[in-house]
């Protein structure tokens, strides 16, 4: 085995192994556990960068280890899991920071958090890398029973009742998708992901079947990707702590849902036949659905956690929405959608932690002029808020532009329509945030934590959101650049498309 | 090759010791418990590369002398009994210090461990019958050690049902013999015919077997008798005692019984096996206290075990089937114990376990709690564990077979795991500020319960390593 | 009719009205009377089945099957009125409660 084949395992290693130690750890060894969790979030990030310059070069980087008598757990470094990849390890690196700054003050053990943190990281790390669906799946769920200590982490009634809605869900969607695949190992004997797909020689004598097993597999990941009517676990979700919040709505979880929709239908079934049996008119309609329902949803929310609750509901269905639209133009829009939101979102994310944490505002009607008071992390809201709503030269405008005009390519003009009332809507629910905190004036003195310092808050709190607005503001302005998330998707979807 | 007769009489003459001389008990039984899994790998070995053996006891010929005969599935469960007992011998060892009742547990362990031994190593069906009264007595023993009017009850019960299944087994014995004129298995794998004779003693053995199995609907005296046993008892017989009966008909249906026997008896078991499942979790979802508990998920568990009869009747999927239903025994039985251990800590600490107010205990007792969360994992057959392994075998068995009545019913049993599971994980993760009256475990208790959680993780990754060592010896 | 298939039928006898026995009566000592019986009836037809050899001397198989099982049955009947007089000791009653502990 070289080091070709051991590079992934060290990507997963270097979360897993961190974990297991911070898990032992006593509470009070602070320093240990901010070495360990940094320690292991940078060399985590060097190995990806590896791994980046490996893949573009067409290097492989492949771990397999047997697992079952004739199935193995493969770790497979393509272009697709890069981006996934590279998305988590940064974004892992930034909540981390947030975190430790965060939960300062918490009652609750620490260890405990950071432990299921890093697990949590893993698998979706191990998702992200999987080389066929029994790995995936393996990872997926393992993906549910770390972030469930983190949800129910705060110990309240509510947090608890969330965690038991959150477990519901994701366990049926998992039961539904691991009957899928079973179904599926079965039928056609093998589960590896292929780009391109593997599926289109089978067409003649399962047709019916691959549907049934489509739908299944697509509902249980459906769950996690939070499309309706699978969905209720995620606003509901809000009670746990900011940094959970975010990284769940970002990266872990709701990407993990639509990233296995990706690969479901580019690696496992290939585009062009899931276009074959009709299985992307459906999917696209759930998606178009989920899109305006999030939407709608959002502009009743008062309470800020919850309004960009639904705002992820409506934003991670733009994947999906990009993969049901045939066409390499939809596929670039709805896989650099996956970084994309993923960026603003956190970013979005953290802000409201930060107004949680340091002036104890959960809502938005106590918003009114808290630009003046915290004017670095409302213009991280803002910028984040803009690239939802697609303003140029925000990251959030270029997936739009290559969804619609994708869409206009595939010969589906609605979509056009779909974006714009999508857009339409994201103003309507962001615009009145950014001008309450701008130009309004604040109802009363803002109670605020002591001994901040010169800065609004702490700077562990307020660098993360200004690093990820940042990222999203230049993912947008220099998207032509090499190695921008755009040019990735664009190589991904050359790959996929490959005769 | 003397290695079987060992691993036999080693907890024998342990037992024998420590009734006799108490002093030393708690050495002796350290030592056995050491010592027999050393023999039990040796035997693995000498399996993996030789194939079966069988050894004459005293080298005495059958009829008449007793033979041992090991394959590659007995080794397996020799080793999954060893494992736990072992682990479970060093809990015991914290568990009962200072307790008269200490005096009487060491002799019962060793003569259960031995009676475990011996029925997993027997070659022919009477000493299965001697195997299995042993195993039931020192059970039933051990079970009556706490004491108390509901214990001393339920281990009646326990005795009452145990007796009456051995008879049963017995009288299958005495028709077989009289049908076929040889007790060895290997034999009467050969010769036979159907018969009504066969028909009778395969209906008279099952029946017997099934009683001391726990299978719904026979699975009544169970939940008594392990939630008032002592919880390193407890753990073991969930565990091990109720799998060997398994075990014994498991053998018996696919050596001898299966060609013979109308194909609706496989499909009726499986039935059976589906309403413990069934009912067995649903009466665990309400049950107060936390070692009812996890023994209704015992009663829903071996209803997974009988679902081998029918998966394994699909041709296509005959080795998958039984590859999967003996993962289940392998990682049940570690992820089991590992959960009545956690649960015997939690006693320990606080006195009772009435899961309605137990708030809070991750944070006062987190490596029993984390112990508790891997085996669920396993109970539930989430990845990567042996309960998902498991799971995966069954699930492709019947697919394969385009049986997909089987996989609901499985997938059920999954969700409803969660269920009871996540009942009482609610109540250990809420934040509970009430300070509660406590005392601290010894750290080998929580430890040994981790262990035996993480040996379930485990087995989720060697899976290919372990079915090769099942398939030893070509015991089907 | 043979008398090796008399002792077996009256074998079979016994272990149906031992077991039947033994789901009715509610006291302890009668049901471990009722499994002494059963117990009694599978050795009787234990011992006719070693009579199906030809020739004057009987199969020693299950002979040795019955000794076994006596001994057996001996020790299980033991412990069994061990407990017995255990359960009257501590609950004041030889019959076992029926309600489950919740």
């Amino acid at each position: 085995m070289t080091f070709d084949n051991w590079l992934p395992l060290l990507i997963l290693l270097t979360s897993l192994l961190p974990g297991i130690v911070i898990f032992v750890l006593p509470e009070e060894r602070v320093r240990w556990r901010t070495t360990l969790n940094m320690g292991g979030a940078i060399l985590k990030l060097g190995l990806i960068g590896i791994m980046i310059w490996g893949v573009r070069h067409e290097h492989v980087y492949d771990f397999r280890m047997p697992i079952l008598p004739n199935i193995e757990l493969v770790l497979n470094a393509d272009a697709m899991s890069v981006m996934m990849t590279a998305l988590s390890g940064v974004l892992w690196f930034l909540t981390t920071l947030y975190a430790i700054a965060y939960l300062e003050t918490s009652p609750q053990s620490r260890s405990r958090f950071f432990g299921f943190f890093s697990l949590c990281v893993s698998s979706t790390v191990g998702i992200a890398l999987a080389g066929n669906l029994i790995t995936f799946i393996m990872f997926y769920e393992m993906l549910t029973l770390t972030t469930y200590p983190l949800v129910v982490f705060r110990g309240t009634p509510e947090s608890m009742r969330a965690g038991r809605i959150y477990i519901a869900y994701t366990f049926g969607g998992g039961a539904a998708f691991l009957i899928g695949v079973a179904w599926l190992k079965a039928l056609v004997g093998s589960v590896a992901f292929t780009e391109g797909g593997m599926l289109a020689p089978y067409v003649g004598a399962y047709a019916t079947q691959l549907r049934f097993i489509f739908f299944l597999m697509i509902s249980g990941l459906g769950v996690k990707a939070a499309l309706v009517p699978l969905h209720g676990w995620l606003p509901k979700a809000m009670v746990a702590p900011a940094p959970v919040s975010a990284l769940l709505h970002a990266v872990a979880v709701v990407k993990a849902g639509a990233f296995g929709i990706v690969r479901v239908v580019y690696d496992v079934y290939g585009i062009e036949f899931s276009g074959e049996l009709g299985l992307l008119q459906p999917l696209t309609a759930a998606a178009a659905f989920t899109i305006i329902y999030g939407s709608v949803r959002a502009l009743f929310q008062d309470e800020l956690k919850k309004r960009l609750a639904f705002s992820t509901v409506s934003q991670v269905s733009y994947i999906a929405l990009g993969v049901g639209i045939l066409g390499p133009i939809a596929t670039i829009g709805g896989i650099v959608h996956l970084v994309n939101q993923g960026l603003m979102k956190i970013t979005l994310f953290f802000c409201a932690g930060n107004f949680a944490e340091t002036l104890g505002v959960h809502h938005i009607s106590h918003m009114n002029g808290i630009g003046r008071r915290m004017p670095w992390t409302m213009a991280a809201f803002t910028l984040g808020s803009l690239g939802m709503i697609g303003v140029p030269p925000m990251a959030g405008f270029i997936s739009k532009w290559y969804l619609g005009t994708g869409g206009l390519t595939a010969g589906k003009p609605w979509v056009i329509a779909i974006l714009v009332a999508s857009s339409l809507l994201n103003a309507a629910y962001f615009l009145p945030i950014i001008y309450r905190a701008w130009f309004r004036e604040p109802a009363g003195s803002w109670s605020a934590r002591p001994s901040i310092g010169a800065l609004e808050t702490h700077w562990m709190l307020l660098f993360p959101p200004l690093i990820t607005a940042l990222l999203a503001l230049l993912a947008g302005l220099l998207a032509d650049a090499p190695f921008s998330p755009l040019e990735w998707a664009r190589l991904i979807t050359a790959r996929e498309y490959r005769p | 090759m003397t290695l079987p007769a060992w691993i036999v009489s080693l907890p024998l003459l342990a037992a024998v010791f420590t009734f006799v001389f108490p002093r030393i008990r708690i050495w002796a039984g350290i030592f056995t418990a050491i010592i027999t899994p050393l023999m039990v790998v040796f035997l693995g070995r000498e399996i993996l590369a030789h194939g079966a053996i069988q050894m004459q006891v005293g080298g005495w010929q059958t009829p008449l002398g007793i033979q041992l005969y090991a394959d590659g599935l007995s080794v397996a469960m020799l080793g999954i009994t060893a494992i736990v007992i072992g682990c479970i011998t060093f809990y015991a060892r914290c568990y009962f210090t200072g307790d008269v009742s200490s005096r009487y547990f060491w002799p019962l362990w060793m003569f259960l461990w031995s009676a475990l031994n011996a029925l997993f190593l027997s070659g022919d069906i009477f000493n299965l019958y001697v195997t299995l009264e042993l195993l039931g007595l020192s059970a039933v023993a051990l079970v009556a050690l706490s004491q108390t009017a509901d214990a001393l009850s339920a281990a009646m019960r326990y005795l009452l049902v145990s007796l009456t299944g051995s008879l049963s087994y017995l009288m299958g014995v005495a028709l077989l013999y009289a049908a076929n004129g040889t007790l060895s298995i290997k034999l009467l794998a050969t010769t036979g015919a159907a018969s009504p004779s066969i028909a009778t003693a395969f209906a008279l053995m099952a029946a017997g077997l099934i009683m001391k199995s726990a299978l719904f609907p026979m699975h009544f005296w169970l939940p008594p008798a392990h939630a008032n046993a002592p919880a390193p008892v407890s753990a073991v017989l969930s565990a091990l005692v109720v799998k060997a009966s398994f075990y014994i008909l498991m053998r018996l249906w696919l050596v001898i019984f299966e060609p013979f026997i109308n194909p609706s008896t496989a499909q009726l078991m499986g039935v059976l096996g589906a309403g413990a499942i069934i009912w067995g979790s649903v009466q665990a979802l309400v049950a107060e206290r936390l070692k009812l508990l996890v023994a209704y998920s015992t009663v829903a568990q071996i209803g997974y075990l009988f679902l081998i009869f029918p998966l394994s009747s699909i041709t296509q999927s005959n080795h998958t089937a039984w590859q999967g239903g003996f993962y289940f025994v392998l990682s049940h039985a570690c992820a089991k114990s590992a959960v009545f251990l956690a649960a015997g800590s939690v006693i320990y600490s606080f006195g009772h376990d009435r899961i309605k107010e137990l708030h809070g205990i991750v944070r006062r007792m987190p490596v029993s709690m984390f112990a508790f969360a891997l085996a669920s994992v396993s109970l539930i057959g989430l990845p990567p564990s042996g309960g998902f392994i498991a799971k995966w075998l069954y699930l492709n068995a019947a697919l394969t077979g385009g049986h997909w009545w089987w996989c609901v019913l499985i997938i059920i049993g999954s969700l409803l795991a969660t269920a009871y599971v996540f009942r009482f994980f609610s109540r250990a993760f809420s934040y509970s500020p009430e300070v509660v009256e406590e005392r601290p475990v010894p750290w080998i208790m929580e430890w040994t319960a981790l262990g035996l959680a993480l040996c379930a993780l485990i087995l989720g990754f060697i899976a290919p390593a372990v079915t090769t060592l099942l398939d030893a010896g070509n015991p089907f | 009719m043979t008398i090796s298939l008399l002792y077996a039928l009256v074998g079979v006898v016994l272990l149906g009205i031992g077991l039947y026995s033994l789901i009715i009566y509610s006291h302890l000592v009668k049901k471990i009377l009722a499994l002494n019986v059963a117990g009694s009836g599978v050795f009787l037809f234990l011992v006719a089945t070693a009579n199906q050899t030809s020739g004057p001397v009987p199969d020693p198989v299950p002979h040795a099957m019955v000794l076994t099982g006596i001994v057996v049955a001996v020790s299980a009947t033991a412990l069994a009125l061990a407990l017995a007089c255990r359960i009257h000791q501590v609950t004041g009653t030889a019959r076992l409660t029926e309600n489950e502990p919740e």
